[in-house]
């Protein structure tokens, strides 16, 4: 049982309890697993004067859990990086400590929070729970996901990644 | 019923956002190699764990669907579709572009913060403005 704590865990186990989420939020309190609408529910917490319709709009308690299972997807990249791997995890390279990085990273994490939350959903509420349930526009978004992910690839990759931040 | 009371389901979904969270980071799809990877076609787990993960939520789901199973907040199961409009398109590609910059969708932006990957405090930081900018936008927008 060594591997669960040294090795990456394999892709089929990893699929399988990604995929449980679902089932398990549902039955648990009847939410429908999606990362993005915290993106929402953490507008409505920093400015909840604000004047913006889609804050004003927003079921603030209905989607209070959201917070919260922010908080647990922290403290599990924690655990799982202090208590389940033998080595530190490479989560970025190290050419995106730097300013250009940090600036890369601020650009691409505005297209991730405009195109979410434009899109209705991200890899969770469209990719898992969406297609999971047969939801037609969910497939589209997915497929959209990966339209816009390897054109910045294989169209953008060289420059942004290459010229850049000098990773190869 | 239990499901609905919020002190169990903030309870549920900090267990449920940790099981998450660990499973993300262990999977290794919080890493950018691996996202990226996934994009140039170099290695198929990306693409297996994702397919696989939507065929267990569906077949899940499915049985669900089929015993008209009641959670525990009382409800039968039912899901309220993500409706069709031309964000889903529009804001699928920007997703999908900014997902393949920083190597992180939502939910690994998270992961790695509590992995003290620092960095990705500007993917987060430029998330949430991204949520500002569509939230301003959204007026103007197509839908």
């Amino acid at each position: 049982m060594d591997w669960i704590m040294t090795q990456p865990w394999p892709w089929w186990l990893s699929g399988i309890l990604i995929g449980l989420t679902v089932p398990l939020l549902w039955f648990l309190t009847g939410k429908w697993f999606g990362v993005s609408t915290s993106l929402q529910q953490l507008g409505c917490t920093l400015t909840p004067n604000s004047n913006l319709e889609y804050l004003k709009s927003h079921d603030r308690q209905g989607n209070a859990w959201t917070l919260f299972f922010v908080i647990g997807m922290v403290l599990g990249g924690y655990l799982a990086t202090r208590f389940l791997m033998p080595q530190p995890i490479e989560f970025l390279p190290s050419q995106f400590k730097t300013w250009q990085g940090a600036v890369v990273l601020l650009i691409g994490g505005v297209l991730v929070g405009f195109g979410a939350r434009y899109a209705g959903g991200c890899t969770s509420g469209h990719a898992i729970t969406g297609i999971a349930n047969l939801n037609w526009p969910s497939l589209l978004a997915t497929i959209c996901f990966f339209i816009g992910g390897l054109a910045v690839t294989w169209g953008l990759g060289n420059y942004l990644f290459g010229t850049l931040l000098g990773i190869n | 019923m239990i499901g609905r009371n919020r002190v169990w389901q903030a309870i549920v979904s900090l267990l449920l956002g940790t099981y998450f969270g660990i499973v993300m980071t262990k999977a290794e799809v919080v890493r950018w190699a691996r996202v990226h990877d996934m994009f140039l076609f170099r290695e198929p787990p990306m693409y297996l764990i994702i397919t696989v993960a939507i065929v267990v939520a569906g077949l899940s789901v499915a049985i669900l669907k089929a015993m008209h199973a009641r959670g525990l907040d009382g409800e039968v199961i039912k899901y309220k579709p993500k409706p069709y409009h031309l964000g889903v398109i529009i804001g699928g590609i920007c997703f999908g572009a900014g997902w393949a910059i920083t190597g992180a969708c939502p939910g690994p932006i998270y992961a790695q913060l509590g992995g003290m990957e620092w960095m990705a405090l500007f993917t987060l930081i430029g998330a949430v403005m991204g949520m500002y900018l569509y939230a301003a936008l959204k007026p103007i927008l197509p839908h």
